[in-house]
């Protein structure tokens, strides 16, 4: 497959994920919308990493290895991440019994 | 059109629709189920790249563990499309605005690079196997992949730190 | 046999060594110690000086430069602290320490009442005022002479305002130094048009550079002797600058007699001497120094014909003779007005020397009308007061005659009218000088009894520089000889020659008709003469002691020149700095100010609005930024 469709089908990903972060006020709407910019981003680098690999293969049977370890360590800190947030949600509605991103002005003041 | 190019378009086509529902639906709930159709398709995509083993990982992570972490947690809130918090209707257009124009940007910036004759390798190559990925890894990121453990340590310390009730 | 003229920093060093020590332990040494150090230094100065003398007046003895060390040193331009020395910085240096030591003996008598740190203080002055006058004589290039030139406008600040609790002589003391600043801004921009020009500062490549045919412009060459001029008449007490000096004789009088007569106030002329080639090639400039010159010896001979005030008299008289000189210089009689220079310093400072003895003698009494008879109880005072006034007078064989009737026939041979004004002031200078001496010696005593009864001769320290300016006064004449009573005999000419010789060559003297001589020579004595005989017959019998009435008033009130001066350039500043103070500064600068603080707080207050605390908020501009920067990017790259 040519490079740019891979392309195109991250930067839409990505950019659907923008959007949900911007428009979405539920905090767990927007994580997940995050999940999703960071897939998009893990699809891209899979694909750049056989692009290497089609074009160097035949000097380095290992080109383009390293894309694939990056996803793989972007999955682990996504997963860290994950687990983090979702306590600070889970502390944040125990609170204020809203979810509500915008109920968080108090970094206002 | 061979079949790997009608896979392409169809997992192509799923995961866009599927992310764009992610982001409309009114229901959380429904939300993580559209997201996990996403990481299917983005899964299928891995396989037709001939990464298998991120197309388990992917699946067994993400699609598994951290979706399940979200529907327990939804659930818990006890969340529905009634309790959905409703934005102010500018700020919403001005949300999709910037996103599209993000993305008209991006498409336009790439437009001209030069990527006809890059080709990404389907369904052959064997880096995305376990074992070229595992030498790799425990050679070369010898040291990167023992910080990760430390991080998740700390990960673990501080939600439960951040979940403990006071 | 140039280790004595190595030595020639030796002679500047002195004085500030003596400054320092009587300066900085002011409070330690006694009167008699401090007079010691304080004259002591100067004296071995003057023997300096005499052996350098001796080497400089050998046949064929040529300008020697000796260089110190770097002083600036910036890009290409480079000025070293450098002495030179040739025949006419070796002849200041004799007058300047020669007198300069008679007046210090002087005055350790004549302050003899002032508490121990005021005397150091005194002679600390002094010592300093030496330093930096020999430091203005002995440099090699301009911006030494303008490190003395500042030196000595400080000291005579400092000396002017000696007694500095009285409030009028605080003020006198400002006015001078204030004058000598608006001439001495003429001077740097001089020197910084000389450096733009000819690229250095030294007096032998700048004249040599200057000397060299169509390497100046003749425009330029006036527009930098014009400053310089300007930097003279400040210095100098020249129309329209020298209403400062009759005032600076608020400061004790052997201040007077060194720096307001003999030493500093000729600063100017010796700066033209010694810039003489390029005088002589700014024809326009040197009409204008003669013009300005014969212009304030007439104006300072007419405003001393009604002073009363002895120190007064002097010092218009000072102006006036100064005036000569700067005539002489105008006329390009460069060694006439340095021959001037030398025999003023002598009968000048004998004369306020002599004040000095008559105030002393009659306790801080200087108003002339109170004296009178003074010639029974001051014999020497008298004796060399005679002396000094005929000499100044013009009358031969006193110094006065020879020098004076240098500058004289060099006028007339110049222009007819110079000479005409000329003899006219030299009649006022012989009737003023001589109503002078017949009010004060002549006559009967008009003060108080009291002063009358302690009237008495002052001092031998006070009396023998009488005694030796008198001699010199009488005998110093005849190193000039005019080529009209003897060939050849003009020895100062001989002596001078080398450092004129670039002005020579130009304009050659014309060879004197000797009847001629005779017959300037004669007009000249016999007005002299004449004003001399009717002042003293006239004032020794009927001395006027009413308030001068109608023109005299005039001339008594120094034809309102400071009145004039307040009204034209002191009031209307005053009127500027009240509107800058009232204006100025309260709406355009704190306006300014007070501006820049609103403006930070509007801004402030308006961009805080931005933090709403509302994240979807912040991350909405963050968005826009990167959509900016990819923009940016975008758009820029081809």
């Amino acid at each position: 497959m040519p490079i740019n469709y891979y392309i195109f089908l991250s930067v839409a990903l990505f950019c659907i994920g923008v959007s949900g972060v911007l428009t979405r006020r539920n905090a767990i709407i927007i994580f997940m919308c995050v999940e999703l910019m960071l897939n998009a981003v893990n699809l891209l680098l899979v694909a750049f990493s056989k692009m290497h690999h089609h074009a160097q293969a035949a000097t380095n049977p290992n080109a383009g290895i390293d894309g694939q370890l990056f996803v793989f360590f972007i999955m682990v800190v996504a997963a860290a991440e994950v687990s983090v947030g979702l306590a600070i949600i889970v502390m944040m509605y125990r609170n204020t019994h809203s979810i509500d991103v915008n109920f968080l002005n108090r970094l206002k003041n | 059109m061979g079949t790997t190019q009608v896979l392409f378009w169809f997992l192509s086509v799923l995961a866009l629709i599927s992310a764009i529902m992610v982001v409309v639906s009114k229901n959380p709930v429904h939300s993580v189920l559209w997201l996990i159709f996403v990481f299917f398709a983005i899964s299928g995509h891995y396989i037709l790249l001939n990464a298998q083993f991120l197309a388990i990982v992917n699946l067994i992570v993400y699609a598994g563990a951290i979706m399940v972490l979200f529907l327990f947690v939804i659930m818990l809130m006890n969340l529905n499309a009634d309790t959905e918090p409703q934005k102010n209707k500018w700020l919403k257009i001005a949300g999709v605005v910037a996103g599209g124009s993000l993305l008209l940007v991006l498409v336009a910036a790439l437009k001209h690079a030069d990527m006809k004759n890059q080709l990404a390798d389907m369904g052959s190559g064997d880096i995305g196997l376990i074992r070229n990925l595992g030498l790799t890894l425990f050679n070369d990121y010898m040291i990167p992949f023992e910080i990760t453990s430390v991080l998740f340590l700390s990960a673990i310390v501080g939600a439960v730190v951040i979940g403990k009730k006071d | 046999m140039n280790n004595v003229i190595s030595l020639v920093w030796l002679i500047p060093v002195l004085p500030l060594a003596g400054f320092l020590v009587c300066g900085l332990l002011r409070r330690h040494l006694s009167k008699s110690l401090t007079g010691v150090i304080g004259s002591g230094v100067i004296l071995a100065s003057f023997i300096l000086s005499l052996l350098i003398f001796g080497q400089v007046r050998q046949e064929g003895f040529q300008a020697v430069v000796v260089r110190l060390f770097d002083f600036i040193s910036v890009g290409k331009l480079s000025i070293s602290f450098a002495f030179q020395v040739d025949p006419l910085s070796a002849l200041f240096l004799l007058i300047i320490t020669g007198v300069g030591f008679l007046i210090h003996v002087y005055s350790t008598a004549y302050m003899h009442e002032e508490t121990a740190p005021d005397f150091a203080r005194y002679f600390a002055y002094l010592n300093l005022f030496v330093f930096s006058m020999l430091l203005l004589v002995l440099g090699s290039n301009y911006v030494i002479m303008f490190i003395g030139w500042e030196g000595v406008g400080l000291c005579s600040y400092l000396l002017i305002g000696y007694w500095f609790k009285n409030i009028e002589y605080g003020a006198a003391a400002r006015k001078a130094f204030i004058m000598n600043r608006i001439g001495d801004l003429g001077f740097l921009i001089a020197i910084f048009w000389m450096i733009s020009q000819f690229g250095t500062t030294n007096f032998i490549e700048i004249f040599t550079k200057a000397a060299m045919p169509k390497a100046v412009s003749t425009g330029v060459l006036t527009g930098i002797t014009l400053l310089l001029f300007v930097g003279a008449t400040g210095k100098s007490a020249q129309i329209p600058l020298y209403t400062w000096l009759p005032d600076a004789m608020a400061g004790p009088t052997p201040v007077s007699a060194l720096i307001h007569a003999a030493t500093m106030v000729t600063a100017g002329i010796y700066m033209i001497a010694r810039s003489n080639i390029l005088y002589t090639l700014a024809p326009v400039t040197q009409t204008v120094v003669a013009v300005i010159g014969l212009a304030t010896a007439l104006l300072a001979a007419t405003i001393a014909l009604k002073q009363n005030d002895i120190k007064k008299v002097l010092a218009y008289s000072t102006v006036s003779q100064l005036g000569y000189m700067f005539l002489g210089l105008g006329v390009g009689a460069y060694t006439g007005a340095v021959f001037h220079v030398m025999t003023h310093a002598f009968f000048k400072a004998l004369l306020f020397l002599g004040a000095g003895s008559v105030i002393h003698a009659m306790h801080h009494e200087q108003d002339i009308r109170k004296m009178g008879g003074l010639k029974k109880h001051l014999f020497w005072t008298h004796l060399t007061f005679l002396i000094a006034c005929l000499a100044i007078a013009g009358i031969p064989p006193f110094a006065g005659f020879f020098s004076k009737d240098e500058i004289l026939s060099a006028a007339y041979e110049k222009n007819p009218v110079y000479y005409a004004v000329g003899v006219f002031t030299a009649l006022l200078t012989a009737f003023y000088m001589f109503r002078l001496y017949a009010t004060t010696f002549l006559g009967k005593f008009r003060g108080t009894h009291e002063q009358a009864h302690h009237l008495h001769e002052s001092p031998s320290a006070m009396v023998i520089p009488l005694v030796v300016l008198a001699v010199l006064s009488v005998v110093a004449g005849f190193v000039g000889i005019p080529a009209a009573i003897a060939p050849d005999a003009h020895w100062l000419g001989h002596f001078l020659a080398p450092v004129f010789e670039g002005s020579t060559r130009l304009h050659p003297a014309a060879e004197a008709d000797k009847k001629l001589e005779w017959g300037l020579m004669g007009i000249s004595v016999g007005v002299a003469a004449l004003g001399m005989i009717y002042a003293w017959s006239r004032f020794s019998r009927k001395p006027d002691l009413e308030e001068a009435q109608g023109f005299g008033k005039v001339l008594a009130d120094k034809w309102y020149v400071d009145e004039l001066y307040d009204a034209i350039i002191v009031k209307p500043i005053n009127a500027l700095g009240r509107f800058f103070n009232s204006f100025v500064e309260k709406s355009v600068i704190d306006g300014i100010v007070n501006g820049v603080g609103r403006l930070v707080q509007y801004g402030g207050r308006q961009i805080r609005l931005l933090q709403s605390g509302l994240v979807g908020g912040y991350v909405l501009l963050m968005v826009i930024g990167i959509l900016a920067l990819f923009l940016v990017e975008l758009f820029t790259k081809k």
